[in-house]
């Protein structure tokens, strides 16, 4: 008789959750490093456009971002098709310097592999797009990329 | 003796706060691989050099404001542009009104026909700029399959399959990307 109260009394095994904060650590390491803030905010949105014949942009570290949309804030802003460079609205003027910046900020021997990334909302015009254009021939900005979404086949 | 023993850490709420940081970085994680379509801009030009082409080796596109497309002087589709860079660009009947072939040595190869023909993609300041990425977009699957098909016939797998970085640099000398970009101008009003 006594023997079956101890048994009772012990009750359910408790599970030993001790590894459990090191499994949840593992986690968060993982999601640490594979993290990358955004950097900018957008003020502009952008709905990319869609195509079937993307590539991947790789080495993030050497892209550059050029914004170009409708004002997130219209009533401020307007709602003609602005530039963004870093965290503000920019003139073409102003791209020349950005790309100079950013040529600064990367290392001698990375310079030649240096993409811009041109993220333009599908609805712009092409009239600044080639603005652009012209002057990132100017500055020597060759490699470009038109981000867009990947599609399996685009509708017509 | 009692007294001496190091009282224990109530590690029970470390989960707790492993969990909320993971729930954070969670989400700010953009995890978003940028993709896109990859160009190579020409460099400026200096004097108005006139380049002397032949008119048969010039494809040309226009897209207009109305974001219609011109091809070859006519009113065209979007849907039958990948087809007929194709044609124009491998000319398999000869014609004379397509682009002439060179053929040319390319290690690996052999000797290989390659088209003189380039695609001259103009566009105005109201196209948009989906219209633009499409138009892009096909003109970059067609030369894609060409390479294809030249990759296939002689290694037997598609180019992007192809690993051996001699053998694609072959192909890509054997269908070279001639995409040319018009200077712009103002073309066709608003």
């Amino acid at each position: 008789m006594a023997r079956f109260k101890k048994k009772k009394s012990s009750g359910m095994q408790k599970i030993n959750t001790s590894a459990l904060p090191d499994i949840i650590f593992m986690l968060l390491f993982f999601f640490m490093v594979t993290t990358t803030m955004r950097e900018v905010t957008p003020l502009v949105m952008v709905v990319a456009p869609e195509a079937s014949e993307v590539q991947k942009l790789e080495k993030k570290s050497l892209v550059s971002y050029i914004y170009v949309g409708v004002p997130m804030k219209k009533a401020k802003f307007g709602t003609e098709s602005r530039i963004q460079l870093n965290d503000a609205f920019a003139s073409t003027a102003e791209i020349a310097e950005f790309i100079a910046t950013e040529k600064e900020n990367r290392s001698e021997e990375d310079r030649p592999f240096m993409t811009t990334s041109i993220k333009a909302d599908k609805a712009t015009r092409m009239g600044v797009i080639t603005d652009i254009k012209q002057e990132l021939r100017k500055v020597g900005a060759f490699k470009i990329n038109y981000s867009s979404r990947k599609v399996a086949k685009i509708k017509y | 003796m009692a007294s001496r023993e190091v009282p224990e850490i109530n590690a029970g709420s470390m989960a707790d706060i492993a969990f909320l940081l993971l729930i954070f970085f969670l989400v700010t994680t953009t995890m978003d691989v940028d993709t896109g379509i990859t160009r190579k801009l020409p460099p400026p030009v200096e004097d108005d050099t006139k380049i002397d082409y032949n008119e048969r080796n010039i494809f040309k596109v226009l897209v207009s404001s109305s974001d219609r497309l011109m091809v070859e002087g006519s009113l065209s589709d979007i849907r039958t542009l990948k087809e007929d860079v194709k044609e124009f660009m491998t000319n398999p009947g000869n014609r004379e009104d397509l682009p002439e072939k060179e053929t040319k040595y390319i290690e690996n190869l052999g000797d290989i026909e390659v088209s003189k023909g380039v695609v001259s993609l103009k566009n105005d300041r109201g196209t948009s700029y989906e219209m633009y990425i499409k138009v892009q977009n096909e003109l970059t699957t067609a030369f894609r399959e060409l390479r294809d098909d030249v990759s296939m016939r002689f290694y037997g797998v598609k180019f992007k399959n192809l690993l051996n970085e001699d053998r694609r640099k072959a192909v890509q000398k054997a269908v070279p990307m001639a995409i040319s970009e018009a200077e712009p101008e103002n073309i066709g009003g608003n």
